[in-house]
């Protein structure tokens, strides 16, 4: 899922990396890692981590399946943990059996794509859904209608991810399917639907940030945490649950089967699943955990965030994303080209 | 005529008194030449066939095999992805149509490289023209500040080009300090911000060869076409263009050929809603887990680019014969 153009950040932290001391290579999504955890973890341990960023799902599988990468873990998306395992590419490292696994929340423990938790353990969870400037527009912000049949207010001003499971998957809500349906009469639907809608958009764009704080963009398809980020910037900027459906996405942290250090990974997977470490993680990009307990080291206003909980009402119209079949995969793929042409 | 000097060998072998002995040393002598020279380049040679014509050899072997299910390719024999670059399954009934989606997206690639091509030109020429009339000993400072750019990585300057023009940028806050406009000008994510910040990336690649052209160029011609009562635009477009031409030629094939692929700037400038060729082939490898297709339009963009320089070849070729 999620943020910022990779080159970019990858700059940033690699170009760092002192050979000295025990190293731990963690591959996540850019700006998604507090450097706050990985001081902590360096003072606790005296394992010196370094981040190396991607920008999506697929550029991470690809490189890792190349080999010769030298990450030792790596953080996939829900969807895309399955693949991993049927690749070969992670190692069973038993959180399930680590002395800190007592604190993952049990609603997170057996879920579809590792049960019992034998491969990943949580870093963060979030949705997609729907961010809107308020005070641009002050109708209801919670659909998906936001940028599929935009209020006159928000057109042209608008910017949709350019992250082809998300937008096809509520695209496909929007129109009454569920997410990777084959259901031509529903992805005709959606064809014409994302087509007519394009011509609001004003982007497909990634790290949006700072363009949504200074007003470049009004409205669109956003991530929940990144949209708290925003908020603080300018507290006009709402995050809207598409009651038609919205993704629920987590990603989680898994090692590698050629892992170079596979004992300090371990020893991060445990250390992540520690309560006061995982508010660290939240309390820099903004989103969910899952670890018990992490809630009384977060600050203040994420308790009551409305990016990161759920109202009541909408709660059950989040859906997990699963993994398509290469045969409707290929037809979204198809959709997608079409839609930027 | 040009001056065509004899193959050094064609008067070894004349039989000239004595020249026998000669002849054999001197050939002996340039084989030994020859053998040094090609160990010389023996490193280069292996380089690229190694990192160049290998890789594209594995390109051109995955072009006709079927896409793996996550990524990949399964090694089944098939000429899909060449089918598809320009012919493709109806997304709703499975008629064969017109790939209308990838013949468009290459066209607005096309489209982009020559208005970046001719934007370039406009800039590039006269910028060459003045650094190469400056005095002697200044030329170099000017050629420098060409350069300076190339100093810092493209997307840093692309995203700098993003402060100029956003709704709260440079340019509009001083359009509305100035009250000449009361509402930002939409600028990013626009047509105009791509072809903008094209034109000015790719600038010095025009102004230098153009600048090389300018700086050979014999003034005395230009005086002598003047004593001979040609006009400013006459004496320019009879006497000038004719001799910087090679420079002009070469410049837009160089702005032209990186254009069509051109991948970071249309995405930052222009928002990412339309796809660039570059984009299409990336998103094969990514997203769309089809890496046959990738692997053919990258072909296909190669062969395009191929045919653009066998075409300038030709061009020049026959310029030089025109050129007695």
């Amino acid at each position: 899922m999620k943020r910022l153009f990779a080159a970019a950040s990858v700059l940033a932290m690699t170009a760092a990396a002192a050979a000295s001391a025990e190293e731990l290579n963690l591959y996540n999504w850019g700006n998604y890692t507090s450097p706050e955890l990985l001081e902590k973890f360096e003072k606790e341990t005296g394992i010196k981590v370094i981040v190396t960023d991607f920008d999506s799902n697929d550029t991470a599988l690809a490189k890792v399946k190349a080999g010769g990468h030298g990450f030792d873990l790596v953080v996939p998306s829900a969807a895309y943990v399955p693949i991993w395992i049927k690749e070969g590419l992670l190692e069973e490292a038993r959180p399930d059996q680590m002395e800190n696994f007592k604190n993952m929340d049990p609603a997170w423990v057996d879920v579809d794509w590792d049960p019992g938790r034998h491969y990943t353990v949580p870093w963060q969870w979030g949705t997609t859904g729907v961010v809107v400037n308020t005070k641009y527009y002050d109708g209801d912000i919670d659909t998906s209608a936001i940028f599929l049949d935009p209020p006159e207010e928000l057109k042209g001003k608008i910017n949709v991810v350019p992250e082809m499971g998300d937008v096809m998957g509520l695209a496909v809500m929007y129109y009454g399917g569920e997410p990777c349906t084959g259901d031509k009469e529903i992805l005709k639907k959606v064809h014409a639907g994302l087509i007519e809608a394009k011509k609001s958009w004003l982007g497909m764009d990634y790290g949006n940030i700072e363009k949504f704080a200074k007003e470049d963009l009004w409205a669109g398809v956003n991530w929940n945490g990144s949209t708290f980020r925003m908020r603080l910037e300018n507290p006009a900027i709402h995050y809207g649950y598409p009651k038609e459906g919205f993704v629920v996405w987590m990603d989680s942290v898994a090692m590698l089967k050629d892992a170079t250090n596979p004992e300090a990974a371990k020893k991060f997977m445990n250390f992540i699943m520690e309560p006061e470490n995982a508010a660290l993680i939240s309390q820099f990009a903004r989103y969910a955990n899952g670890i018990k307990g992490s809630e009384a080291f977060m600050p203040e206003d994420m308790k009551t965030a409305r990016e990161i909980n759920i109202p009541a009402e909408l709660k059950d119209k989040g859906r997990f994303l699963p993994t398509c079949e290469p045969d409707v995969q290929k037809l979204y793929t198809r959709i997608w080209t079409d839609l930027q042409k | 005529m040009p001056e065509t000097p004899a193959p050094a060998s064609a008067t070894a072998d004349a039989p000239v008194p004595g020249g026998l002995i000669r002849g054999e040393l001197e050939r002996e002598l340039e084989q030994t030449d020859n053998r040094t020279r090609w160990l010389l380049s023996l490193p280069a040679i292996l380089i690229i066939l190694f990192f160049a014509a290998a890789p594209l050899l594995v390109m051109v072997v995955y072009s006709f095999l079927t896409p793996g299910d996550y990524g990949n390719v399964k090694w089944i024999f098939s000429t899909e992805g060449w089918v598809n670059v320009i012919l493709q399954r109806d997304i709703f009934d499975d008629t064969l149509i017109w790939a209308d989606a990838h013949l468009s997206i290459f066209w607005r690639s096309v489209k982009l490289s020559i208005v970046t091509t001719l934007l370039t030109l406009i800039f590039g020429v006269p910028t060459a023209w003045f650094v190469a009339t400056r005095p002697k000993g200044k030329r170099e400072f000017w050629l420098f500040l060409v350069t300076v750019p190339f100093w810092t990585n493209l997307l840093v300057r692309t995203i700098a080009i993003q402060e100029l023009i956003r709704a709260e940028g440079v340019i509009n806050n001083l359009l509305m300090a100035l009250h000449i406009v009361d509402q930002p000008i939409q600028m990013m994510f626009t047509d105009f911000a791509i072809g903008f910040g094209m034109t000015y990336v790719y600038l010095p690649l025009m102004v230098l060869p153009v600048y090389a052209a300018v700086d050979k160029l014999d003034f005395r011609l230009v005086e002598a076409a003047h004593d001979l009562y040609a006009g400013r635009w006459t004496a320019f477009r009879r006497v000038i263009l004719p001799m910087i031409k090679p420079g002009i030629i070469a410049g837009s094939i160089l702005v032209f050929i990186p254009c069509l692929g051109a991948y970071v700037t249309p995405r930052v400038l222009g928002g990412g809603k339309n796809l660039m060729f570059g984009n299409l082939i990336e998103l094969q490898f990514g997203a769309g887990r089809n890496w046959p297709l990738g692997a053919a339009l990258s072909f296909t963009l190669m062969a395009i680019v191929m045919v653009a320089l066998i075409y300038y070849v030709r061009l020049t070729s026959r310029e030089e014969k025109t050129d007695v």
